[in-house]
């Protein structure tokens, strides 16, 4: 499939368009940027329509954009899950219980928080490894790019990851986090703009939803499922066996909707750093709300052009498409949306679909890096290498770590294109680290017996948990190694996502069991030191005097998980 | 923020809605394939225009 997609005079201009505007965005911010909060956290100053967006498109790598069309094609509808049960609900907690605590402490990151609440240690511990995990996440997703276009435009793999580095670098340097945010949103609307057209037309083409439920039945019995398994969400979510992602409905709720989401929407600095940049309270905790509703949406724009592709791919010949299929016969369901775009696009929206793609991947590398040198700088720098400097040296030491961190990503993507293999072990370690964090969080913020000791050695717990789970268990018709099993084989599941949900839900288990019997079997916090930081210790919130219901976090929050609620009915 | 966003999303959409409508234009509807017939360009870059004419006139208010 090398070289497979041919542009045009037309497509080049329109990404030449989009890499003039984003470095634009960046030399015009440079002049607002004057301290380090400006540079880290954009003053504080960003409206919550904006940061709302950036919200939600800092999760939109383009890996996941790949992703998520290629789990449609896979297994169908129940992968809007990801975005509805394993997104929603995570959201509007976080806006209505746990911001109040990350913007109200004045905390500037994550691992700061945890300082506040608990102690050093804990927040070193985070920090840390965020800050790795943070930087190799954006080798890997450079190195997906690097492979993509070379495979689609026939680009040379240093040439794209280089220059899409140093376009990343300059916008960063240059505006900070305000620039990463801008350009998020501006990604927001390319990939509506990219993807609608494509939904569109492979809808046209395949009769409509009718004709895409009825195209999907074929693809469902062809694979020895009821027929509606890749139509319905719910439905078939009974058992492991009957459903084409091999979960069942705890699994999936407590796994995906719980653990998983809620310790990836309310603990990870990338994301948790939109809502703080936010101007306000008010601000900060609509943030998270505003983003529920593309977030909802949008499995109608990503995951279903894999649907469609499946459903068409099923038909043959009369359908037109053919997903290619990887060396050892399988079908490259990564491969999805490119195929869709070269066959659905002519030049022109050709181009336009590709820059999306390509603004994805560069966001998603900014908001890395944009993660990367915050937690540097304020939670590794100035604590343990040099404190008691001047605001100006720590804006310098900001932007080192922008170039650092790219440089340090670079490095990370090569190591991965030299040893393949190292990718699905890293991966599997961030994993392990990840699982447990919303434990600590959720007994860190509502019950002030909390203490740093059993924070810090339930988080140890809960990694430990995470990998010995994985290391006990396989899935089915996999090979011992890398998808688990190293300690010994005890329990199989029906499907490697099954086993994930269930690492994340023991690890979380360890974690919360851990921190509350350390934390009771040690000294208590000081209570005097712990107001803003916890539910008992903290003020609540009223709303500000005129302000309208629709700006309030609870109505806003029931709103979306109504909403949600009814999508959820609807594709029952 | 001395920067409303809206102004540089407004221009981009604008540009691009243009490009595309040129192009579309000049290069006619695709004469074979799933879209055959439909001058997909023109019609998609005058959607962008106008987002992008919105985007201004929010910009503007």
């Amino acid at each position: 499939m090398n070289g497979s997609l041919h542009l045009g005079a037309i497509d080049w201009s329109i990404m030449a368009a989009y890499f003039a505007f984003v470095l634009g965005v960046g030399f015009v911010l440079r002049r607002s940027v004057k301290t380090a909060e400006d540079f880290f956290l954009s003053g504080r100053s960003i409206p919550a329509w904006v940061a709302g967006l950036a919200f939600m498109s800092a999760n939109l790598g383009a890996q996941e954009v790949i992703g998520m069309a290629a789990s449609g094609a896979k297994y169908g509808m129940i992968t809007s899950q990801f975005y509805w049960i394993g997104a929603i609900p995570a959201m509007v907690f976080l806006a209505i219980f746990m911001m109040p605590f990350y913007y109200g402490s004045r905390a500037r990151s994550v691992p700061e928080y945890l300082r506040l609440r608990f102690d050093e240690k804990t927040r070193g511990f985070n920090a840390i490894s965020f800050a790795i995990m943070t930087v190799v996440s954006s080798g890997i997703s450079m190195y997906a790019m690097g492979l993509l276009l070379n495979l689609l435009l026939g680009w040379n793999f240093n040439v794209s990851m280089w220059s899409c580095a140093v376009i990343v670098l300059a916008y960063i340097f240059l505006g900070g986090l305000t620039s990463a945010i801008y350009n998020e949103v501006l990604q927001f609307f390319l990939i509506v703009a990219g993807f609608l057209p494509l939904v569109l037309l492979g809808l046209h083409d395949i009769g409509g939803w009718e004709g895409l439920r009825h195209g999907l039945v074929t693809v469902a019995t062809a694979q020895g499922y009821a027929p509606g398994a890749f139509s319905e969400s719910w439905r078939f979510l009974g058992s492991a066996r009957s459903n084409p992602m091999g979960v069942e409905w705890f699994g999936m709720v407590m796994g995906l909707g719980f653990v998983l989401s809620f310790g990836y929407w309310c603990t990870d600095f990338l994301i948790v750093q939109r809502a703080m940049a936010a101007e306000s309270m008010s601000a900060a905790r609509r943030t998270p709300l505003i983003a529920t509703l593309p977030k909802m949406l949008f499995p109608f724009l990503v995951i279903l052009p894999g649907m469609i592709a499946i459903a068409l791919a099923q038909r043959g010949v009369s359908g037109g498409l053919v997903i290619p299929a990887k060396p050892d016969g399988t079908l490259n369901f990564d491969l999805v949306i490119p195929v869709m775009l070269g066959h659905y696009f002519p030049n022109g929206l050709l181009g336009l679909g590709l820059t999306a793609l390509i603004a994805s991947f560069m966001s998603g590398m900014a908001g890395n890096v944009t993660a990367f040198n915050t937690v540097w700088t304020n939670d590794i720098y100035q604590p343990y290498l040099r404190s008691g400097a001047s605001d100006a040296h720590y804006l310098w030491m900001g932007r080192i770590a922008t170039v650092a961190g790219v440089v340090l990503s670079l490095l990370s993507a090569y190591l991965v294109a030299e040893f393949n293999n190292i990718m699905d072990v890293l991966q599997l370690v961030f994993a392990f680290i990840n699982a447990p964090l919303f434990a600590t969080f959720l007994l860190g913020m509502f019950w002030r017996r909390t203490n740093g000791h059993g924070a810090f050695v339930g988080l140890i717990a809960g990694t430990v948990a995470a990998a010995a789970h994985h290391g006990l268990t396989l899935p089915a018709h996999a090979v011992v190694g890398i998808k688990g099993g190293w300690i010994g084989v005890r329990h199989l599941y029906a499907s490697e996502m099954a086993q994930n949900f269930w690492t994340a839900i023991f690890a979380w288990l360890a974690c919360f069991l851990v921190t509350l019997f350390v934390s009771l079997a040690t000294a208590a916090p000081v209570r005097v030191e712990l107001a803003g930081l916890v539910y008992s210790a903290t003020r609540r919130i009223t709303p500000a005097v005129g302000e309208p219901w629709y700006f309030q976090p609870v109505p806003l929050g029931l709103l979306a998980l109504a909403a949600v609620g009814v999508l959820n009915v609807c594709y029952w | 923020m001395n920067l409303d966003i809206r102004l540089p999303i407004a221009l981009l959409f604008s540009l691009i809605g243009t490009l595309l409508i040129a192009y579309g234009g000049w290069a006619g509807a695709p004469a074979s394939g799933p879209a055959a017939g439909f001058n997909v360009d023109a019609w998609w870059g005058t959607c962008l225009l106008a987002f992008g004419l919105f985007m201004w006139w929010l910009a503007r208010r």
